[in-house]
């Protein structure tokens, strides 16, 4: 059963792929290489579903493919299988959003190129969690970089496509360098590069030697994560790429980074000393705080949801370094609640912010602009999009009846008993990370009622936003898909909880009973008992919407609305002028962390020809410091760019100067061979 | 401290309203009657916005007197709101200028029914001494419908209080 | 796990906030107005204002959307779903296991969110700034109220509202110790950010430049203002309870007989009256604070809630 999905799941990515690729760039290929690719992450999310239903752990070997590194490798566990069912779940709404979206695009770039590519893709991410050995996993893992390279570089004319792409290129090959590192040290003297014997080998390894790798795979997986500081790339990808390539790259390959820190640490390494969990807590953490103040700052929609995901990133990494912290305090148990809630806000993450970056998509295509002082007035324009994003914000939010807030809660619940630890300064990072998590809920709350606030409410503020229509039909129904998807895991909440509890106790050895359905989610604390009701909190609040609805019906005023001008002391006429824009918005709180930002204003008056005392025009820009950029990637590039310059003198170009080289290198070499005694 | 002696040794400060002076009577213009559900609705609690079109400011000083301690028009339920969608009561003073003719006429539409509107002082009805000026548009009844006149220049804030109670039938006393 | 008569109990309950919470504005405003030399409007005055608002017309502006007139209606239920499950009369709560600490604060951040969102609707500037301005102080004041929670929860080894509840009134010496003080200090400071009265807030200006909630609510009228009037002093409430009964627990019953729950019931309201006059003279006391000024205060109760989680984890 599992082998048959497995085939047809490759099978399908693989035909969209090629369909993409050879039948042309007309709506009926289009439409033939999405349902490629819905056809496969159908298979994908069924081949999950049943591994993690019937618990059973599948392999499939191909040693000849690729014999000379090994052979090809799959295997799907209850990890894998958790993450193959989430990449899955955003794949077919956003395939089929793409239908309709790449039509935008047609004419002007190759959709042959964008059907194969999103195909292979999506491929490529599916068997990174079915990857048993090193060589599957690397090769997987690059497809997965060079794939969305290609798509991130769709819209080439615009040179900050092409800047953006470039900037991806380089983080993903930086973190491949590294992983490709941590990997080696890992194998050591290992019989073979299968992830079961590298299992055995880490077993034997020194302490040193482990961390090391912890090291190494924590910048190789965090950068594809977007952890503080490798997240520079984030910002400038995802809101280059298409937005249904925006929503995968968001939704689902930032979280093959966590999977690939889970594998690697927790699986491969088996846990680690203190250190490990404190330093991914500290930058989950990080990550967090600074993700949504730079995401509050920003007024491209687009960049905005960018920053969002590497605010929600270091809360998925809060939770798992606070996994590995209490694993290594021996407390299974605690480590496996807060890797399930780590997790489900993993599932949660992908869903909602595959429906943001859909909805930003729509407006894009709308409006034709992601800026969002242009934008408003668009929920009047756009009754679909409207009500899609708004559940997206809510949700993303963390505010109840929706997803969002009951991984939150039980984050914060498998946080807490980290304040009763043994170790005062373990203690003391607990209160601080969860004093940091409740910010950045707060700041979360606060940047999406500017997003869609600014976006979909009030007057439209340009030409382009009042002309705003809905979007068609294929790009609607991804939409509402993952709407869908986001109320079902809230409405869900405890199955889906019971599952992750099952994934991640599996991961600390602990015994897992199969997920039975309940009504309350009720589970031991140190000293007490920390209950809710998920079905309660959703029922009784649009239950009691309606009641209090009916109750005004009945009780209140029979008058009619009356519609009239919006108050406005009297003035005659409101235009977009006298609305809040983006940047407006979120000045007071730029004031307030002025200290983080450091920012800066400029203002432009223009005058009047005739007059120097009227003012015909104010420009005021406001901007922020790029911490980062400045203070890290630019002295590092440009340390690079000077050394390579130097290393340049190397290249004389006379042919005897290469030789002497050639000569000196096999001299150095036959020295050391002879030196160290090497057969 | 201080402060706290200082509210202990003042006491109350409130005047009762007493009946209206003799010849008080002529100050009160009842244009029209006010609708029983409106005097229903208002006899307790009643939202007043005030709307200064183009007054001289005499009359606001008068009224800024209505919410001190000495009138407290709180103790009949009567609290100033700050947007006409709150009130029920536009409290209008001054002849209506030019440039306040759209802004009041704004106002009015932007409250919601039912509503009242009560022109105080000597402008509101007849001008005043503005009458004919270039600036004026009119008296506040060619803007909006007026229920209530209180003539004075500027009326006294307990003839403001006895003409906006007499209007809403209710009895001086709270 | 609940049996009918804890669904009675528990909408009792809901009624009963619902009940006393404008009497809680207008005694505030009634103590005001004596601290004032005044007679002021009678303490049940806001129930009179509250008839009238809803028997007024309502007037919705023309840029305004379906948002404008679905944000009272979440408002007014968020609020006062969380009456149901907050520790009023009786321990353990009547729906005790539905919701905790957490829960609370997030169904309050719910109707904040959707308040915001309606000020922006219409498009006018005030409404814009008002919203700008509440969402700044409330994410300023969700870390305060977390840490305050944690404090009582590590004291009690949960978030569960009736477990925190049961373990001060099982131990009274807990009640005045360092780490419940220095909570309950934090605590009040947020009470008044969030509800929105003076230092942060002035609920009675008219000035729109001055004003942070007020602004949002400039262009309701009619059924919609008296929801949204009645769900901030829900919310007053709330905060009042949880100061009341979180702390200060003497008073709420254990058992659910029809004389205890009596005396449940008037020991609460006595308790809102006392938080109510500290109110009262603390509003006529001192001056509103500059906005820029608000982050200062609020990172002021940041650092005394640190503090009491530092000292209940010491106190262990």
């Amino acid at each position: 059963m599992a082998s048959v999905l497995f085939t047809v799941m490759v099978a399908a990515y693989g035909a969209g792929a090629a369909v993409a690729l050879l039948a042309g760039a007309g709506p009926a290929a289009r439409v033939l290489s999405a349902a490629g690719a819905i056809l496969g992450a159908g298979a994908g999310l069924l081949l999950g579903g049943h591994a993690l239903a019937t618990g059973t752990v599948w392999g499939l070997g191909a040693p000849d493919v690729v014999s000379v590194a090994g052979g090809l490798l799959f295997r799907l566990d209850a990890l894998g299988a958790f993450f193959l069912i989430l990449v899955s779940m955003v794949a077919a709404p956003a395939a089929l959003y793409g239908v309709g979206y790449s039509a935008a695009y047609a004419g002007r770039y190759s959709l042959r190129w964008l059907g194969a590519m999103l195909n292979l893709f999506l491929l490529a991410t599916s068997l990174v969690p079915l990857a048993d050995n090193v060589v599957t996993f690397l090769l997987a893992w690059e497809l997965m970089s060079l794939a969305s390279y290609f798509l991130v570089l769709t819209d080439r004319d615009e040179p900050e496509t092409v800047r953006a792409a470039n900037w991806y290129l380089g983080m993903t090959q930086f973190g491949l360098a590294f992983l490709l590192a941590a990997f080696l040290r890992l194998a050591g003297d290992a019989p073979s590069l299968d992830f079961d014997d590298l299992r055995g080998a880490a077993a034997g390894l020194p302490d040193a030697a482990r961390g090391i790798v912890f090291a190494l795979a924590l910048v190789g997986f965090g950068s594809k994560a977007g952890l503080i500081p490798l997240h520079v790339w984030l910002p400038r990808a995802h809101p280059a790429a298409p937005s249904h390539v925006s929503a995968l790259m968001s939704g689902v390959m930032i979280k093959l980074g966590v999977y690939g820190l889970l594998r690697v640490g927790l699986d491969l390494l088996g846990g680690g000393p203190q250190w490990w969990g404190v330093l991914l807590i500290g930058l989950g953490a990080g990550s967090a705080v600074l993700g949504v103040l730079y995401a509050l700052m920003e007024d491209d929609i687009k960049r905005l949801l960018a920053y969002s995901s590497v605010e929600n990133m270091g809360i998925i990494t809060l939770g798992v370094g606070a996994a590995f912290l209490f694993q290594s305090l021996a407390m299974p148990r605690a480590a496996a609640l807060a890797l399930a809630a780590a997790l489900y806000h993993a599932l949660n993450h992908a869903a909602f912010k595959g429906l943001l970056f859909l909805g930003a998509g729509s407006v894009l295509h709308a409006t034709g602009t992601r800026d969002m002082n242009r934008h408003g007035g668009l929920i009047h324009r756009m009754p679909w999009t409207g009500p899609c994003f708004l559940l997206g914000a809510v949700a993303i939010a963390g505010l109840p009846p929706l997803n969002g807030f009951f991984s939150e809660w039980l984050l914060f619940q498998a946080l807490l008993p980290g304040i009763a630890a043994p170790s005062p300064l373990v203690a003391v990072l607990m209160v601080l990370a969860l004093g940091m998590l409740a910010l950045t809920a707060g700041l979360a709350a606060a940047a999406f009622v500017k997003c869609f606030g600014i976006t979909f409410l009030a007057l439209p503020r340009s030409d382009a936003a009042a002309a705003a229509h809905e979007s068609p039909v294929t790009m609607r129904a991804g939409m509402v898909a993952l709407a869908a998807a986001c109320a079902g895991l809230a409405a869900g909440a405890l199955p889906v909880l019971a599952t992750t509890g099952t994934v991640a106790a599996g991961l600390f050895g602990l015994a897992s009973e199969p997920p039975a359905f309940r009504l309350w989610l009720a589970f031991q604390t140190p000293a007490g008992l920390a209950r809710m009701s998920p079905p309660a909190v959703v029922a009784g609040l649009i239950g009691g919407l309606a009641v209090v609805w009916l109750a005004v019906r009945v009780f209140a005023s029979r008058r009619p609305l009356r519609y009239a001008d919006t108050w406005g002391c009297g003035r005659v006429g409101q235009t977009a002028r006298m609305e809040y824009t983006a940047t407006a918005y979120a000045e007071p709180l730029r004031r307030i962390f002025s200290a983080v930002y450091r920012p800066s204003e400029d203002v432009t008056v223009d005058h009047h020809p005739e007059s120097r005392y009227f003012v015909q025009s104010i420009a005021y820009r406001a901007s922020i410091l790029p911490w980062f950029e400045r203070y890290l990637y630019e002295p590092v590039l440009a340390g690079v760019r000077r050394w390579g310059r130097r290393a340049q003198s190397v290249q004389t170009g006379s042919v005897h100067a290469y030789l002497a080289y050639v000569v000196g290198a096999l001299v150095i070499l036959l020295g050391a061979l002879l030196v160290t005694g090497a057969p | 401290m201080l402060l706290f002696a200082k509210m202990l040794k003042v006491g109350m400060a409130t005047e009762p309203l007493g009946p209206p002076a003799p010849d008080e009577a002529d100050l009160l213009h009842l244009v029209r009657e006010v609708s029983a559900e409106s005097r229903r609705l208002f006899g307790r609690a009643l939202a007043v916005r005030e709307v200064d079109a183009g007054s001289c400011n005499g009359c606001e000083v008068e009224i800024t007197g209505l919410m001190s301690p000495v009138y407290d028009s709180e103790r009949f339920g009567i609290h100033f709101v700050a947007s006409p969608r709150h009130a029920d009561l536009l409290l209008v003073t001054g002849p209506v200028t030019r440039n306040m003719e759209v802004p009041l006429r704004k106002t009015y539409e932007a409250t919601p029914s039912p509503k009242l509107v009560v022109a105080v002082g000597d402008c509101a009805r007849t001008c005043g001494v503005f009458k004919g000026s270039y600036a004026v548009a009119g008296s506040v009844d060619q803007v909006v419908p007026v229920d209530v006149f209180v003539d004075g220049c500027p009326p006294e804030p307990a003839a403001i209080l006895r003409g906006i109670l007499t209007a809403l039938r209710r009895p001086l006393r709270p | 796990m609940s049996g009918s008569g804890d669904y009675a109990l528990a909408l009792g309950q809901a009624g009963l906030c619902l009940a006393l919470a404008p009497g809680l504005i207008g005694l505030i405003r009634w103590l005001k107005a004596r601290m004032q030399n005044r007679r002021g409007a009678p303490v049940w005055q806001p129930y009179l204002e509250l008839r009238k608002l809803f028997a007024k017309e309502v007037v919705v502006s023309t840029n305004a959307s379906w948002l404008f007139c679905l944000a009272p209606y979440v408002v007014f239920t968020s609020t006062l779903a969380v009456t149901v499950l907050l520790p009023i009369l009786t321990v353990p709560l009547p729906l005790d296991g539905v919701g905790d600490l957490l829960v609370v604060v997030y169904l309050l951040l719910l109707g904040t969110f959707f308040l915001a969102l309606a000020g922006l609707d219409p498009g006018s500037p005030f409404g814009g700034m008002g919203s700008s301005r509440e969402m700044t102080v409330a994410a300023l004041a969700e870390p305060t109220i977390a840490m305050a929670m944690f404090a009582l929860a590590l004291g009690a080894g949960s978030t569960n509202l009736g477990q925190i509840v049961a373990r001060a009134m099982d131990r009274p010496s807990e009640a005045v110790s360092p780490g419940y003080l220095l909570a309950f200090t934090a605590l009040f400071i947020v009470t008044l950010a969030e509800t929105g009265r003076l230092p942060v807030d002035n609920p009675a200006t008219h000035l729109e430049l001055t004003m942070i909630h007020e602004a949002m609510v400039l262009e309701y009228s009619g059924r919609y203002l008296a929801l949204i009037e009645w769900a901030s002093a829900l919310k007053l409430l709330i905060f009042f309870s949880l100061l009341a009964n979180l702390f200060v627990p003497w008073g709420v019953t254990r058992s659910p007989a029809a004389g205890g729950l009596l005396l449940a019931a008037l020991i609460y309201v006595g308790k809102l009256a006392v938080l109510a006059a500290v109110v009262a003279v603390f509003e006529t006391r001192v001056a509103k604070l500059r906005l820029f000024r608000v982050p200062e205060l609020l990172s002021v109760s940041f650092v005394l809630a640190l503090l009491a989680i530092t000292a209940s984890f010491l106190s262990r």
